[in-house]
């Protein structure tokens, strides 16, 4: 088989991966294209491997380790990845992350209806 | 070629067998990008699922129905671990259907649920940004697909001869060259776990109170005067709001319970415990 094949496969998983990173407001949509990301460089790691692993000498399959390594770390970050997305939007109420700007620079949320915040926060007191 | 490879690139296997050497004594002889004319079975195998996996993340990145996200991706993640298959890599793919479809978009769905995520069609499921995102997203990919075939041109995997990624020969180089690395992913792996157990489990701290989540139930209040409740957030800098709080917020709970709220606990309590149960399970 060509090596381009899994190659051009990997790249263009990727950069939709990468779209999707970029474009998706939903926090799990977001972790969902980063998982198409890491599944990206799984295949390019597969595919590199069993290239290698006729070519060279002795690889020690570090394609094939490096994979379970990293099919293992992906699981492990989308538990907490949830877990960080099920925290915000239980103290924010929503898991769009254009609304999440508190440390953003250039919007001030503070300053612009601070009696609509004290509406809010007797509302929510009372 | 493996026998579960065989079995899944199916009548491709005869031409393939034969056509291998021929073809790379080919590509060798002459430039390689003829190669690309004539293509094996087990490439046009590749090629078509291949085109199956980009079609679902294609959906799975555009589609404006959320769960359809998610069960696109599993048609994604199934079609990458036929990919696996095609290139004897067996075990990663039985490791692939096992982790990803099983387990990962279980957990992805569960947490779509959980987050109250619409059914049907959102339309605010892309940013404002989407246009600079493709941007970015087509650059990289001409600039990628033009460095790979660029650089492997004349380069072919041997897909004779036993497995390279048969159980066999995974499991002895994981076990006798990476078995350090190995046990340091466990313990990653029970950490990565008890930390989420503790991120889910932050709202039960104090039983006897309801949290945060109670108010942020409601759906009344949007998100950003709602962090100005939050310790974390700037609730010192707007000092006209502490009279209206009688107990305050607590300083000792880190996602500031108040305890005189009336409002029932019984949507928080249940988020609170379903996630760290999943983890458990899992």
């Amino acid at each position: 088989m060509h090596l381009a094949y899994p190659a051009v496969l990997s790249v263009l998983l990727f950069c939709t991966g990468l779209y999707g990173v970029l474009a998706r407001r939903n926090a799990i949509l977001v972790l969902m294209s980063v998982e198409l990301m890491l599944n990206a460089v799984n295949l390019n790691l597969v595919a590199f491997d069993v290239w290698l692993s006729r070519a060279a000498e002795d690889t020690l399959h570090s394609g094939q380790a490096l994979t379970l390594f990293t099919i293992t770390i992906a699981a492990a970050e989308i538990g907490i990845g949830l877990a960080i997305v099920l925290a915000v939007h239980r103290n924010r109420g929503t898991s769009d992350i254009d609304r999440l700007r508190d440390t953003a620079e250039g919007h001030d949320p503070d300053h612009d209806s601070p009696a609509a915040g004290q509406a809010e926060k007797a509302e929510a007191t009372a | 070629m493996s026998p579960a490879a065989a079995a899944v690139a199916g009548h491709a296997l005869t031409a393939h067998t034969v056509g291998t050497h021929t073809l790379t004594t080919h590509a060798a002889s002459s430039n390689g990008s003829h190669g690309f004319l004539s293509p094996t079975g087990v490439e046009i195998t590749f090629l078509l699922v291949g085109l199956v996996t980009l079609g679902a993340a294609l959906v799975t990145v555009t589609t404006r129905q959320l769960v359809h996200a998610a069960l696109w991706l599993v048609v994604a993640l199934g079609g990458l671990a036929v990919e696996y298959l095609l290139l004897t890599a067996e075990f990663i793919a039985w490791v692939q259907v096992l982790i990803y479809v099983g387990s990962v978009v279980v957990l992805l769905l569960f947490g779509l649920m959980l987050t109250r995520a619409p059914i049907g069609r959102s339309p605010d499921a892309d940013s404002g940004n989407r246009w600079a995102a493709l941007a970015v997203a087509a650059v990289a990919a001409v600039t990628l697909v033009w460095v790979v075939v660029d650089a492997f041109r004349t380069t072919w995997i041997d897909l004779d001869g036993p497995a390279a990624g048969s159980t066999q020969a995974t499991g002895e180089s994981l076990f006798q060259n990476w078995v350090l690395p190995f046990e340091g992913l466990s313990v990653l792996l029970l950490a990565a776990l008890v930390g989420a157990i503790v991120l889910s489990r932050k709202a039960k701290a104090e039983p006897g109170s309801p949290s945060v989540n109670s108010r942020a139930a409601t759906g009344s209040s949007p998100s950003v005067p709602d962090s100005r409740n939050h310790p974390i957030g700037r609730n010192e800098a707007s000092g006209g709001t502490k009279p209206e709080r009688p107990e305050g917020t607590e300083p000792g709970t880190p996602e500031g319970t108040k305890p005189g709220t009336p409002e029932g606990t019984e949507p928080g309590a249940s988020e609170g415990t379903t996630p760290a149960e999943q983890e458990g399970a899992r």
